[in-house]
């Protein structure tokens, strides 16, 4: 690892101040993807202004119908939260899977969802509960949010300070892992939204990263069982590939995840 | 409870691991030290045209940059190859010069060409990057198929078409004839996919040169610290043997990744002398992956005839071997010596046949790895087997047991004479503990389910102990493999083993010390393994081909026997009795049938305080042994793996996985199945998860454990292990050997069992969801066509 300066942010508005007077600085949040990269030598911020540390953004909140995660929230605790599992338990089982234990007591769902690594879980969810994404200057429609590969619509001086989305009907996440990294080589959240809206997103295959399947979702609306969904087309071409699996591989595995979600959902 | 041979001991070395105590290379601090970073190679194939190390020189901490120039000027050899494998017309093998540092021309990927000496780990690492090569790239060939045709790039100027020996074994007019002749053939296309070694403690050296004493001291990862001396001597001309000490301490696993002597260690012993600083260079993982010799790496046609009763009559073999960059030191002798000649299994073969072609490409040099050609051989005949039992329509289980060697000594048509073995009573035991018979039950269980349930065997034999010196000396080997050790009484009685044998995970300090406790009775406490140090130990082998139990332990016997016969004379003439009636056990030593008895620690100390002794007897009780077996051993079992695959997914369960093995005498059952355990968690590794993958550009793809798939708990099984065994008849021990057996029999029952789940032969390691998945397509698409 180079050299670096480390300042943990008391407040948002300190964060982006800390950010505005230094050289090429990076926010950083559980630091899962962040560090090792710097460890490796593949970045090399000059200052990092550590997020994780900021009250306001942290916590789960429920009121009524609404679900708010606070970005600096870690995996763990979304997996743990028990009001959170009893409105939406497909959140909680997604968090309680990703990385290893040591990711989810540090990794957070705002680094996660402001990263946007195209195998990370969060995305999917985010796509398919139709989330708002709350940031220090607004308010961002998730499928707005997510722009490509490791891109959002953030800007440089914009923190992800929590996501709140209603609680669903019925919402699952399947995923089938990369052998090697565990990261999903295809994870597909299905969410029946209460509104009679139904909402898949796709992360882990997609070359342009996360995405939401409408095909699918149309079928689901109308009847939500896997069957509904046998006929729909996974169209290989968007799809990566790479040593562990080809695009065509990746296809099959959207339909099969989707598919078995769809039946998990609860 | 009995702390002899046979017993369930528990390792006494297991304290120190398991509470962070054992003393590792990296863990060793001299004063002043000084650290090593390398500047390597982000090319596959490229010219060095300069080096410009002004930048780093000047930069924080920095004691020194060097070159290859200045390493050859100073004369320090080449690496080499310790064994020489001549062609099939008589030409020696063509090998291309191996600098440790890069002069000319860049290989692979992380072939180093300079080396930063600075204060810090963090400065040498900083002022590696700034050293500037100017590199002029070449073209690249990573596949050994490739490599070798007309018009691909030449990586060695002494290697025409890239090809290092075009080597054969076998009689080729007679098997020709019998594979004409025959009323079946079995055709094989086989892929032995090439594997990242990945011992969990990554390869690490602290070199230190005393200027008074034109002396040198290096700690590395060795698991042969006598051979790295003797080579680093004899051959890189680093150090005269008497000034140069090797300790290899606690090793953290080795998989033959450790017995080769890398560029590192040799450059950390030429920069302590140039900059007079101890050196200290650990391996991050990204360099494990990029420097530690890879396994593997066999493309393969074969054809296996039988005749009209499904008797083989012929196995004839074409194997094209990658073995990198470089020549490793083994890297000759693993493709064919230990590969060719276990060709014919188990198996009454008359007639075998195998050509072996050695090919230079620009990848990680390749070499021996945990096996050795045996589990590239055994995956060859039981892939054979399982799949011409299924083209000729009888169950695999019969096809195996008609054509078993039954009558020992076997003479086989490559070299190898089984010395003993019951392979009918393992394949017994192994198809009970599996109910074969059942199978079919579970399957159309495991259908309803939705799942393909399959289950393959594999009845492997493997060769251990490689032997004897003067045999391997005439096959090209440039070492003997014997082994030595010295017993040690101190004058209290208890007993210090010295050994050339190195235990880098195998539990040599307990299993060594159950003969001194099955010899003497002293408990296992009073015994201390030494080993690894070439100023304690004279001379030794190391631990490699699963050696140090059979070749190992029986220098350590015959030691004994000498201890054992002094310590009576000593005895006897205490005890004024004769010496043919002195009895040792439990700690005493007795005179037979009557009630005279000595403590042991007083015969001991009577040997060493020499008042009592016989006429012209020396004192003290030390003994040194030597021990060069008369042959190999031959470890043999039958594996048998059941697994269900999810159709959809192609992702593979391995749901239940039998070992059957004979291994001879079995000292500690427990080390052993432990043995068995890991040598089949690996098998499983190469079958359903591992691969070391190169892109055309030379660039390994699989450079980390985001990409490289080591097997985790969850990938494996229980494992239901047992022994059958016959006593080898070779060494006074009756040892076969167990640590690469689980490795060399486990690949094939596994890949036999998902093709069989599939109904598709056509699949090659590693056994992917994605590869399955697309062979259950293809045989799908096929059975539609039909």
């Amino acid at each position: 690892m180079y050299e670096t300066n480390y300042h943990r942010a008391s407040s948002v508005e300190d964060a982006i101040s800390k950010m505005g007077s230094a050289d090429d600085a990076k926010f950083v949040s559980g630091g899962q993807t962040l560090i090792p990269t710097m460890k490796q030598r593949l970045a090399a911020p000059s200052d990092l202004i550590d997020l994780r540390h900021v009250d306001s953004m942290k916590g789960i909140t429920i009121d009524g119908n609404q679900i708010t995660i606070g970005a600096a929230t870690t995996h763990a605790e979304v997996n743990a939260s028990k009001e959170l599992r009893a409105i939406c338990p497909a959140i909680c089982d997604l968090a309680g899977h990703i990385g290893d234990p040591h990711v989810r007591h540090m990794g957070t769902i705002g680094g996660s969802i402001a990263n946007n690594d195209p195998a990370a879980d969060y995305p999917a969810a985010m796509m398919a509960l139709n989330a708002q994404i709350a940031t220090n200057k607004r308010t961002i429609d998730t499928d707005d949010f997510f722009t490509g590969m490791f891109e959002t619509a953030l800007d440089e001086d914009e923190i992800v300070t929590a996501v709140t989305f209603p609680a669903p009907a019925k919402a699952a996440y399947s995923k089938f892992p990369n052998p090697a990294s565990r990261y999903a080589m295809a994870g597909v959240f299905v969410a029946k939204l209460k509104n009679g809206m139904a909402r898949v997103g796709v992360t882990g295959a997609g070359a342009d990263g996360v995405f939401r399947h409408e095909d699918m979702e149309e079928a689901l609306k109308g009847d939500w069982s896997s069957s509904s969904i046998a006929d729909c087309k996974v169209d290989a071409d968007d799809l990566l590939s790479d040593l562990h699996a080809d695009n065509n591989y990746r296809a099959n595995l959207v339909k099969v995840m989707a598919k078995r979600a769809v039946e998990a959902s609860s | 409870m009995s702390e002899g041979i046979g017993a369930r001991v528990l390792r006494k070395e297991d304290k120190r691991f398991i509470t962070g105590n054992g003393k590792y290379t990296d863990d060793v601090t001299n004063h002043g030290q000084c650290y090593a970073a390398f500047v390597r190679s982000p090319h596959a194939h490229a010219k060095v045209k300069s080096i410009d190390k002004s930048a780093a020189e000047k930069m924080m901490g920095v004691e020194g940059v060097f070159d290859g120039h200045q390493l050859t000027g100073d004369g320090i050899g080449n690496i080499i190859c310790g064994w020489a494998v001549a062609s099939k017309d008589g030409s020696p093998m063509n090998m291309g010069a191996w600098s440790a540092l890069a002069t000319d021309t860049v290989r692979y990927v992380g072939d180093a060409v300079a080396v930063v000496i600075a204060d810090s780990p963090a400065n040498a690492r900083t002022a590696a990057e700034a050293v500037m090569v100017d590199y002029e790239e070449l073209p690249v060939v990573v596949n050994a198929g490739e490599a070798i045709k007309d018009g691909s790039p030449q990586i060695h100027p002494e290697a025409a078409n890239n090809l290092i020996f075009d080597w054969e074994i076998g009689e080729e007019a007679a098997t020709d004839a019998a594979l004409a002749e025959a009323a079946y053939v079995c055709e094989m296309d086989i892929t032995n996919n090439r594997l990242s070694p990945n011992p969990m403690e990554p390869r690490s050296a602290v070199a230190t040169y005393d200027a008074s004493e034109e002396h040198y001291t290096l700690y590395t990862t060795s698991q042969n610290p006598h051979v790295a001396r003797l080579v680093l001597s004899a051959f890189y001309q680093v150090a005269p043997e008497h000034k140069l000490r090797v300790i290899a301490p606690d090793v953290g696993g080795g998989f033959g990744a450790k017995i080769y002597i890398y560029p590192e260690e040799i450059v950390c012993l030429w920069a302590s002398m140039k900059t007079n600083k101890s050196v200290k260079w650990t391996a991050d993982r990204t360099e494990a992956f990029l420097t530690d010799a890879h396994g593997r790496d066999h493309i393969t046609k074969a054809k296996m005839g039988f005749d009209k009763d499904n008797n083989i009559v012929a196995f004839k073999v074409d194997t094209i071997a990658n073995l990198g960059a470089y020549m490793s030191l083994f890297s000759s002798a693993t493709p064919t010596y230990l590969y060719a000649t276990l060709l014919s299994g188990q198996y009454n073969i008359a007639n075998i046949h195998a050509n072996v072609r050695a090919v230079y490409t620009n990848t990680t040099p390749v070499d021996a790895y945990r096996g050795a050609g045996r589990p590239e051989a055994s995956y060859l005949i039981e892939r054979t087997m399982e799949t011409a039992a299924r083209e000729l329509g009888v169950s695999p289980a019969d096809l195996r047991r008609q054509n078993f060697v039954t009558e020992f000594p076997h003479q086989t048509p490559v070299i190898m004479a089984y010395d003993s073995g019951d392979f009918a009573t393992n394949q017994d035991a192994a198809m009970k503990a599996a109910d074969y018979a059942g199978f079919e039950a579970r399957r159309t269980e495991a259908a309803s389910r939705g799942k393909l349930r399959g289950i393959g065997m594999s009845s492997y034999i493997e060769a251990c102990g490689i032997a004897p010196s003067a045999a391997v000396g005439s096959l090209g080997a440039g070492v003997g493999l014997w082994e030595s050790a010295e017993v040690r009484v101190n004058p209290v009685g208890t007993v210090e083993v010295l050994t050339g044998s190195h235990s880098h995970g195998q539990g040599h300090e307990t299993t060594f010390a159950q003969l001194i406790n099955d010899r003497f009775g002293l408990p296992a406490d009073n015994v201390q393994i030494v080993h690894g140090d070439t100023d304690k130990v004279q001379f030794g082998m190391g631990t490699y081909g699963s050696r140090s139990g059979a070749v190992g332990m029986s220098a350590i016997v015959k030691a004994l026997d000498k201890v054992e016969a002094k310590a009576k004379k000593i005895a006897a003439h205490m005890l004024e009795a004769d010496e043919g009636d002195i009895v040792i056990e439990n700690g005493e030593v007795k005179v037979a049938g009557t009630d005279k008895t000595l403590g042991w620690h007083e015969v001991c100390l009577g040997a060493y305080t020499a008042h009592n002794l016989p006429e012209g007897m020396e004192p003290g009780l030390k003994e040194g042994a030597f021990y060069d077996p008369a042959n190999f051993t031959f470890p043999a079992g039958c594996y048998i793996c059941e697994v269900e695959v999810d159709p959809d997914t192609g992702k593979t369960e391995i749901v239940q996985f039998v070992a059957s093995d004979d291994f001879g005498t079995i000292i500690n059952p427990m080390i052993v199945e432990g043995q068995v355990h890991g040598g089949v968690a690996q098998g499983i590794g190469q079958a359903l998860l591992e691969e070391a993958v190169y892109d055309d550009s030379g660039q390994l793809l699989t450079g980390s454990y985001m990409d490289y798939t080591m097997p985790r708990a969850d990938d494996v099984p229980s494992y239901v292990v047992s022994h059958e065994t016959t006593i080898c008849p070779g060494n006074p021990l009756g040892i076969k050997g167990c640590g690469e057996a689980g490795a060399i029999g486990s690949p094939p029952a596994v890949i036999n069992a998902i093709t069989d789940a599939i109904g598709n032969n056509d699949l090659s390691m590693p056994a992917t969801p994605a590869k399955v998945w697309a062979a259950i397509q293809a045989s799908q698409t096929k059975q539609a066509a039909e």
